[in-house]
């Protein structure tokens, strides 16, 4: 009887893989705290020895806010057309079979392995007047080196990879059945790609461009090389941090910086909130 | 509306997915194409469809030619094997798609079109879903929305891959009449494929059973059961015993078991024959019909019958055999594991060794006493 009783009392125990959760979680709330949370907490330390009118006065700086302009634009043009193209990529990828296939799915990771300096440098080659593109655009009238357009080239080429690789796995899993009862129903090629296959990838085309987008706010490198860093015209938010830093201004560029970090981190909330709800439609709740 | 198959014939690459086959369907008829994974019953329900080409042949819908049409023109119903309802749509919509996509000339308007699916969800018995999404519905549910998606836009033909596959047994059944009925009340012609025999027996006008690209058989489940003619519809029908004889002394012979030459005047062969198990009785001792000593191996009752497993003793069988007993025959003779016990054929199926002919039927005296009695 006691040893059915004690038996009884035991807990059941769950067995994970990876054992103690409050070492894994502990380890984990440590080094993100490392490394991402302690140096945001040292940015919002330095811009909290400004007052806010300081703050203000900094942030809205007429030069400042031309370059959030131009960026945001720049940003946006970017993302929008790696939307386009980084899907027109993805559904060639998945759908079609054709020799080098594989070459340029490697190909695709390209613009996250090369070191962004060189991209800007190559670019800026590139679509210089004597440049291969360059030339070739000059005739038509088209200036792309040390413009607004340049900065567009350049952060669309950084950030392509984010659209094809959120893209293509969900275009992967998509039951061809599904377009089949369509066409079976009498849809046309263009109606089942509106009204069946588009809505199954909204979620994650519209995460690839929003992290092509933010990803594109804080784009650098590859940027100034090729936008030609013009006040007023083509300068980047990213360029004028840095500028403030050489002026030894750290509060100025904490700020400036703080601004772009509240923009990207608000853009991913909203975006993560939309696509939880889109997906529980989808999979039920 | 009648469809007309004619050498169809399908390979994917190496693979020949069909051999040319040709098929006649009767306006109103409900077909089931019965066979194993693989034998290309799917590839031919999908090439009807027109969701497949075939390499040759051709296809008719009454007397619309529609071989080189395109899926879309061809103005089927398809319901998929896993429904695929559209996941982002709730079930009115899904159910109004074929509606919603139709020409500009031909749509109906929107007040119509919210009647007929108002219409179609209460026939399938689910209008009180129509706001729920799929990943909302249980298995049958999505079963019966598929089938009224694909009923809305009043197709010529009603084509079912599979359609009771992923369900339960319970559902499975209640959903197999409801479809009948359906069939019935409509009319429409309405094509099926299945691998459970009992499934397309029980729903289908004829059954066409396939193996490997070719029709083995087309017939109605009665006929196909009184005279399967060959050794695989035998087998696919469901569990048979064969014994492999050789003819000696006018009996069927297998190293120390036999069974003598049947009463019928059929002249014996080296051949098999097949035997279903309820009609084989089971004595304790050889009989002057057969003897066939078998190892009980498992005692099973069944619904209705006492099903008895048995493994071949001093003889071969590739597989082990069955006989299906009633209540009253078991009583009298109350087999259990592991003991030796002896059956007798009662009608069989002969099939001739090297020859590729139907089956003679062959029965035996049942005036047949055991050679001593216990």
């Amino acid at each position: 009887m006691s040893t059915t009783l004690s038996a009884a009392s035991a807990k059941p125990r769950h067995k994970r893989v990876l054992p103690g959760f409050g070492l894994s979680l502990g380890s984990s709330l440590f080094f993100i705290s490392l490394i991402l949370l302690l140096p945001m907490t040292g940015l919002v330390m330095q811009t909290a020895n400004m007052g806010w009118s300081e703050y203000w006065y900094v942030i809205t700086d007429e030069r400042v806010v031309a370059s959030y302009k131009v960026t945001i634009w720049a940003a946006v043009i970017a993302s929008v057309f790696n939307g386009l193209f980084g899907l027109l990529l993805a559904w060639v990828l998945v759908r079609y079979e054709f020799p080098g296939k594989r070459i340029l799915d490697a190909l695709v990771d390209l613009p996250f392995a090369l070191p962004t300096a060189v991209a800007g440098i190559t670019l800026a080659t590139l679509y210089a007047e004597n440049g291969w593109y360059g030339q070739l655009l000059a005739e038509l009238g088209i200036k792309v080196a040390y413009t607004p357009l340049g900065i567009v080239v350049a952060m669309s080429f950084t950030s392509i990879p984010f659209v094809v690789r959120t893209v293509q796995p969900v275009l992967e899993e998509l039951a061809p059945e599904e377009e089949e009862a369509g066409i079976t129903l009498g849809a046309s090629d263009w109606s089942v790609f509106r009204r069946i296959i588009l809505p199954s990838l909204w979620p994650a085309l519209v995460t690839g461009v929003a992290l092509s987008f933010t990803r594109s706010l804080g784009e650098f490198g590859a940027v100034i090389f090729v936008a030609g860093n013009m006040p007023y015209i083509s300068e980047i938010t990213s360029l004028m941090i840095f500028v403030r830093l050489q002026e030894f201004d750290f509060p100025a560029a904490s700020a400036i910086a703080s601004v772009v970090l509240i923009a990207s981190l608000l853009l991913l909330f909203a975006i993560n909130i939309w696509q939880a709800r889109y997906l529980k439609r989808l999979h039920g709740r | 509306m009648s469809i007309r198959l004619e050498n169809i014939s399908k390979t994917f690459g190496q693979f020949q997915a069909l051999s040319p086959l040709s098929l006649n369907i009767d306006e109103g008829e409900m077909i089931g194409l019965l066979g194993p994974s693989g034998s290309g019953k799917t590839t031919l329900l999908r090439i009807i469809a027109g969701l497949e080409g075939a390499d040759s042949g051709r296809i008719q819908f009454g007397e619309r030619d529609v071989t080189n049409l395109h899926v879309r023109d061809r103005h089927v119903g398809f319901v998929f094997q896993n429904y695929a309802l559209f996941r982002h749509m709730t079930v009115a919509d899904n159910v109004a798609f074929g509606l919603e996509v139709m020409d500009a000339k031909q749509r109906p308007n929107k007040a119509e079109i919210q009647q007929r699916v108002k219409h179609l969800l209460e026939m399938v018995q689910l209008g009180h879903l129509a706001n729920r999404y799929p990943s909302q519905l249980s298995g049958g549910q999505k079963q019966r929305i598929a089938l009224a998606r694909a009923l809305a836009t009043k197709p010529d033909v009603l084509l079912l891959d599979e359609p009771f596959g992923a369900l339960d047994a319970k559902v499975r059944k209640e959903l197999r009449r409801w479809l009948r009925s359906l069939h019935d009340e409509i009319g429409f012609t309405s094509v099926f494929v299945t691998h459970d025999q009992e499934e397309a027996l029980e729903l289908s006008d004829r059954v066409v059973v396939m193996s490997n690209g070719h029709i083995e058989q087309v017939d109605e489940p009665a006929q196909l059961y009184a005279q399967p003619n060959s050794r695989f519809v035998f087998d696919f029908l469901g569990n048979v015993n064969v014994f492999d004889g050789k003819l000696e002394q006018s009996r069927l012979n297998n190293e120390q078991a036999w069974i003598s030459a049947p009463s019928s005047d059929v002249p014996l062969n080296n051949g098999q024959l097949y035997i279903r198990s309820h009609e084989l009785a089971l004595h304790t001792d050889a009989t002057a019909v057969a003897n066939l000593p078998l190892r009980v191996v498992a005692v099973n009752p069944i619904g209705p019958e006492v099903r008895v497993e048995l493994e071949p003793h001093e003889w071969q069988s590739e597989q082990i055999w069955e006989a299906d007993l009633s209540h009253a025959d078991y009583a009298r003779n109350p087999v259990k594991r592991g003991e030796i016990v002896f059956a007798e054929p009662k009608n069989a199926y002969f099939f001739r060794e090297g020859s590729q002919q139907a089956p003679e039927q062959v029965s035996w005296d049942s005036a047949s006493q055991p050679v001593k009695a216990k």
